[in-house]
């Protein structure tokens, strides 16, 4: 175990684990809406502060989980408390802790009842968050799993839109379900290897059908929570009732333990059964992608049609992990980050027009770039970034996931760019139609143009849209040892297995 | 010292019986008698916990195991008391009697977990269960339509049948051993292993406490009874006597003798059978205290899922899940008495809005149900989760996929209750008032919870130390 570990002095991930949940149990004491408010934001501020620290002490060069902390938790079953970081989750974790601040700035006027409660469940979201990515017991994976379920309903059920009760059960039952037999699974692979540690899972000499059984109950799990189609009917009514905060929580972090779920595990720990079955879901993601562009093409309400997006959007990033080599696999860890920036500011967009016209119908809103100059200015580069205009961080993501994908099967890339036409299709549309509209548009002279705070909370947005964009080689850097290891291990695991077959014979 | 816990119990029984004497009661002074005895006995529990004798003639063994359950039961005892405070089914009238037949049920369970010797752990049952038959009725009869009387004739029907059949057992063992001892008869029932009657026997007596516990096809009295009484004394009949219940079905099923491959394969069916049939019932109730009636069976089929392991840490898990259980429905049925206005049955639709008329309360029931559907960190989860590892571990495969199903279908009849607390309109429902006392059990309660849940480790292996020193 500790071979792969690397530690540090400070309990660096645990502080970022448990501070905020320090910061929620504060607010139960205290509950002036000022001060839940300026609490939350100083919280959330200091723990992105203290997780830039994450990427000066790492180091790029080990595939090992560094700032890794372990100690026993439950020693009847060999349960321990790990966590660590490595080139695939040091990323998502930035992003849970930096998106943060900006919820709580974005949720500053339109969270009006309940404030208290509110900057509690975005906090205890946050433990959960963070937890999940950094770690490396499978049943404290499993705990932040599920636990994430609570705030998260409550952020929908009790602060969301007319059919928040809907969407609310939908959003539980469904990921519950989904999560249900990944317990079974993960207890399967404990009595196999009789430890929870989950390195000590991966690269086992698992028979093949135990493989495919567990890939299955993995797959389930994690479709839904991408969402994959056509297991993504919770998404749309999730991210429509959910207010802006939710929402940008739901499509930058939460969508993105599906994909994380997929690379940890399902590759390292099922690898036979990955290269059986990544065929049918790479078909699966083109589905998706297809799917979701058509679908977003129809949709008169905004969030609505920056749901489906999403759908088509994580569908590419499944097909770059599926198609298993670096610059898919590359291309799609950054493509979540992507996704989670460039989604997370659309769905604030969205916010500030509700805020402002209190509908999310594209048609209210109609013609509104003419009054709101600043605005118009974040949409439109935020629209370009989703579908993936050179010089924004997406081009850089797709392009990747695309180029991987022609090293995988010319077929299946040439099915995939329907989809990138679609977005820009789908895009140009809702941008033209709220921007521009048409010459009988509604009076829109009473809105006004953003004021200081909601600039702050989109430009740090643009900021990485074109930090990505123009030079990814930072971020690239981060990840690349970690993916090309996985991918070595897969492809030497790969060959071992065909000269086992070849003796066989 | 070593029965400083049932002395307490018993002198708060003779105390209310003084009590049921005087014609002037004011209801607090009664109510906080009550919460202050309750909480004498547990300080005793504690202060007796380390003890380790045997008395009266050998019958009644004081050592970790029965410790262990006695400390669980005071302390259920005192939520359940806080959570009773209002009493406000029953008449203030019949209130001393209420609180000297809790104390004396409460008693018989502290016995009955120590009773060594058959006649001695048949008297204690007897005692703790008829002083429950006589609380059901007691319920104040404001609609006329004495459901209470109905739920108490069924209840003591059915009781009787259940311990009929549990004296039908003892009788084959006392005649197959010669002894009414346990620890006499656990050798001894190993050499006549062979004839099916020895099986039968103790099969018999589980089936009395399959009863208590309320499995699949026992499980008749449950809902009727829960909805018969008033909402405190089934926050009582739905927690603690469960404790008993399992303390002794832990000691009996240790006691199969010869091939437990039918006794396993018995369990399997009702394991299943329970949590299916209590489930999927479960999701049609309106009446809250019949859901979790229904749930309560369906949690009765897990804890068959610890014990048909046969081994000491199956048997570790399921003290720890029947502890963290008790809390986990003290959390809910604090709830439900504080919400219910005048002592009336709540339909989910009543709870609707609460956590805007009592935003505590709403907590609590978050909490509680969110505990009862197995969501980490709180205890229901750790609880859940190691009985089906240890219930894989056996290679129960198939088993543990049916339970991991079931966990699935439960969770939508509790986010029912919660999406009624926190997402609907409260319309015209007054809000809740809440003492002091009420707040501080309910935070303990939801500490308990959660801690339960995150820090399991110490208790598990503490229940297994205990367990150890009865097999």
């Amino acid at each position: 175990m500790d071979s792969l570990l690397i530690n540090e002095g400070f309990p660096l991930l645990s502080f970022l684990v448990f501070f905020p949940l320090a910061g929620a149990v504060v607010l139960f004491f205290f509950s002036g809406e000022k001060f839940a408010r300026l609490w939350t934001l100083a919280i959330t501020i200091i723990e992105a502060i203290v997780s830039i620290q994450l990427l000066t002490g790492f180091d790029q060069a080990t595939p090992k989980y560094q700032f890794a902390e372990a100690y026993s938790w439950i020693p009847q079953w060999n349960i321990n408390y790990i966590l660590g970081v490595d080139g695939i989750s040091i990323l998502l974790v930035l992003l849970s802790t930096l998106i943060m601040p900006l919820c709580v700035l974005a949720s500053w006027k339109y969270i009006k009842t309940r404030v208290t409660q509110f900057m509690f469940c975005l906090l205890i979201m946050q433990v959960s968050m963070v937890g999940l990515f950094v770690a490396l017991d499978f049943i404290l994976f499993w705990v932040f799993w599920e636990f994430m379920l609570i705030p998260m309903y409550l952020l929908i059920a009790v602060w969301g839109g007319p059919r928040k009760e809907y969407a609310s059960i939908k959003f539980f039952i469904y990921t519950m379900a989904g999560s249900v037999f990944l317990l079974v699974a993960i207890l399967a692979l404990y009595l196999k290897n009789g430890s929870f540690f989950i390195p000590d899972m991966m690269w086992q000499n698992y028979s093949t059908t135990f493989q495919v059984l567990v890939f299955l109950a993995f797959f389930l799990a994690f479709a839904i929570k991408v969402p994959m189609f056509p297991l993504h009917t919770w998404l749309p009514a999730a991210h429509v009732e959910a207010p802006t905060a939710g929402s940008v929580i739901l499509a930058s972090v939460l969508l993105k333990m599906g994909t994380y779920g997929m690379l940890r595990f399902c590759i390292p720990i099922t690898p036979d059964a990955t290269f059986m079955l990544a065929p049918y879901i790479l078909w699966l993601s083109i589905a998706g992608i297809i799917y979701g562009g058509f679908t977003a093409l129809a949709q008169s309400d905004m969030k609505k049609l920056i749901a489906y997006s999403s759908v088509g959007h994580m569908g590419f990033v499944t097909l770059g992990i599926f198609v298993l080599n670096t610059r898919g696999v590359e291309g799609s860890i950054i493509q979540m980050i992507n996704h989670g920036v460039t989604t997370g500011a659309l769905f604030l967009c969205v916010g500030l027009i509700y805020e402002r016209t209190h509908s999310r119908e594209l048609s209210v809103a109609q013609g509104c770039g003419k009054f709101m100059p600043w605005y118009a200015t974040f949409l439109g580069l935020f629209c370009l970034s989703s579908f993936g205009f050179p010089g924004t961080n997406s081009f850089i993501g797709e392009f990747l996931i695309l180029a991987g994908a022609f090293e995988f099967n010319k077929g299946l890339a040439l099915a995939a760019i329907p989809g990138a036409v679609l977005a820009a299709a789908y895009m140009l549309r809702m941008l033209q139609k709220l921007l521009y509209g048409t010459p009988d548009n509604p009076d829109q002279s009473h809105l006004k143009d953003l004021s200081f705070r909601e600039i702050v909370y989109l430009a740090p947005f643009a900021v990485f849209v074109f930090w990505i964009g123009l030079g990814p080689q930072p971020f690239i850097d981060l990840i690349h040892v970690s993916v090309t290891n996985l991918l070595d291990q897969l492809h030497s695991w790969q060959q071992v297995q065909g000269v086992a077959q070849v003796l066989l014979q | 010292m070593a029965i400083l816990p049932e002395f307490a119990l018993l002198t708060g029984a003779l105390a209310f019986f003084a009590l049921s004497l005087s014609k002037k009661l004011d209801a607090k002074q009664v109510s906080n008698t009550a919460v202050f005895l309750g909480i004498v006995t547990f300080i005793c529990s504690l202060i007796s916990f380390n003890q380790n004798v045997t008395v009266f003639n050998g019958c009644y063994q004081v050592d970790l195991y029965s410790q262990f359950f006695k400390l669980m039961i005071s302390l259920g005892l005192v939520f359940v008391l806080i959570a009773g405070q209002n009493l406000k089914g029953i008449d203030i009238s019949v209130r001393p009697e209420y609180y000297m037949f809790l104390f004396l049920s409460c008693l018989g369970l502290m016995s009955l977990v120590s009773s060594v010797e058959l006649i001695t752990l048949f008297v204690s049952l007897e005692l703790s269960s008829f002083s429950l038959y006589l609380m059901v009725p007691m319920r104040d009869d404001r609609t006329g339509v004495r459901v209470q009387m109905e739920a108490g004739i069924k209840y003591i029907l059915f009781g009787v049948l259940a311990t009929g059949f549990m004296l039908y057992g003892m009788s084959y063992i006392f005649g197959l051993t010669g002894t009414t001892y346990i620890n006499d008869i656990v050798p001894a029932l190993k050499q006549v292993a062979s004839q099916p009657a020895a099986f039968f026997a103790v099969v018999m007596v589980l089936s009395g406490f399959f009863f208590k516990l309320a499995i699949f096809p026992l499980h008749f009295w449950v809902p009727d009874v829960y909805q018969g009484a008033s909402n405190e004394t089934t926050g009582f009949v739905a927690t603690i006597p469960k404790l008993g219940a399992v303390a002794l079905l832990i000691r009996f099923v240790i006691m199969v003798p010869g091939d437990t491959q039918i006794l396993v394969n018995l369990m399997i069916v009702l394991a299943l059978c329970s949590m299916f049939y209590g489930n999927l019932i479960a999701l049609v109730q309106t009446d809250v205290k019949r859901m979790l009636g229904y749930s309560g069976i369906a949690h009765a089929g897990f804890i068959l899922l610890g014990l048909l392991t046969l081994n000491a840490s199956g048997y570790a898990t399921v003290m720890y899940y029947i502890s963290g259980y008790v809390f986990m429905n003290i959390a809910c049925y604090t709830v439900i008495s504080n919400v219910s206005v005048d002592g009336e049955n709540l339909a989910i639709s009543d709870l609707n809005g609460l956590y805007k008329r009592q935003p505590m309360m709403a907590f609590l029931l978050a909490i509680g149900l969110f505990a009862l559907a197995g969501i980490p960190p709180m205890v229901g989860f750790m609880g859940e989760f190691l009985l089906l590892a240890g219930a894989l571990k056996q290679g129960y495969l198939i088993l543990v996929i049916l339970a991991a199903i079931n966990a699935g279908i439960a969770i939508y009849y509790y986010l029912s209750v919660v999406k009624a607390a926190f997402t609907a309109d409260p319309g015209d429902r007054a809000d809740v008032e809440i003492n002091g006392v009420t707040k501080f059990g309910s935070v303990a309660l939801v500490l308990i919870i959660i801690l339960m849940g995150a820090f399991p480790s110490k208790i598990i292996a503490f229940a297994d130390t205990a367990v150890k020193t009865i097999m």
